[in-house]
């Protein structure tokens, strides 16, 4: 298997600036909170790669699997509660764009 | 073989995740982001991390994704509005994107980032779900309880949340006290 840590990186960057990229981009709520949720998937793709390529006797890959286990509940609840406050905004402002979520920057 | 699965499954994933900024309709968006989703489970299990693979399809592509997909089809999103893209930001946002992928290049295509080792062979513990479920209830129980707790009070908030917007329980408690007096 010629498959190296560098090639699950890159795979794991890539996800990271596409995920980046949209969130500078769209101006969607739900479509930045998506690709939030991109960002932290790549950093998961980064956390198994890293801990299945240092596996030794000693060091039996667990933690950063453990890790990313607790990354993935976290997320969940983040994205639970994410949800229900976009909601809540649409209910106030009938809007999820950014640009009409400008409450704070008017006087 | 494997070097084949894993190019297959890398273009997979990241081919389909350009696609959710890129859609013009938020449930494509969504749609995209599944099979991103579910192609990085199958890079899960290529790294034989089985456990979290599975975890990963039933969190985030089921659950996760459902609640969005549910999300965006109650507000209706796409009917109200229509992908508009400040050009300014565009530009920006696409030059800080190949800046990032400039940078990916430079550290991990060319390997700059140092040598890594290379894939160690021999058992792989974390494979086993056994180990998995023996790691939790031992070394990371605190953190275990704790994020049960986390999804308790996720669970509250988000209850506490979506009750009711706030000018309308205003009016409740105001229409309770005027019924009180």
């Amino acid at each position: 298997m010629s498959i190296g840590l560098n090639a699950y990186l890159t795979v794991a960057g890539l996800l990271f600036a596409i995920g980046f990229f949209g969130v500078l981009l769209r101006r969607n709520t739900l479509v930045i909170y998506m690709c939030l949720e991109l960002m932290l998937n790549a950093a998961n793709l980064a956390l198994v790669a890293f801990s299945r390529y240092n596996l030794t006797e000693k060091n039996p890959m667990m933690d950063g699997n453990v890790f990313v286990f607790f990354i993935i509940t976290v997320a969940a609840a983040e994205v639970a509660v994410g949800l229900a406050i976009i909601v809540q905004l649409y209910r106030k402002r009938q809007s999820v764009m950014v640009d009409e979520i400008a409450v704070l920057k008017e006087p | 073989m494997i070097d084949f699965m894993f190019y297959f499954l890398a273009a997979l994933t990241v081919l389909s995740a350009l696609m959710v900024p890129c859609s013009r309709n938020p449930v494509n968006g969504a749609m995209f982001m599944i099979v991103s989703f579910v192609g990085t489970a199958a890079l899960f299990a290529l790294l034989q991390a089985f456990f979290l693979a599975i975890v990963q399809v039933l969190v985030y592509a089921g659950a996760v994704m459902v609640l969005f997909l549910f999300i965006i089809m109650l507000l209706n999103i796409e009917k109200t509005q229509a992908l508009k893209v400040n050009r300014g930001i565009a530009a920006l946002s696409i030059v800080a994107f190949l800046a990032m992928v400039a940078a990916v290049w430079f550290l991990f295509v060319e390997g700059r980032a140092g040598p890594f080792p290379a894939l160690p062979a021999g058992a792989v513990p974390a494979s086993l779900t056994k180990h998995f479920g023996y790691e939790l209830f031992t070394k990371y129980m605190l953190p275990f309880q704790v994020t049960g707790f986390l999804l308790l009070i996720a669970m509250i908030g988000v209850i506490y949340i979506s009750k009711k917007p706030a000018d309308e329980t205003v009016d409740a408690t105001a229409d309770a006290k005027g019924a009180n007096r």
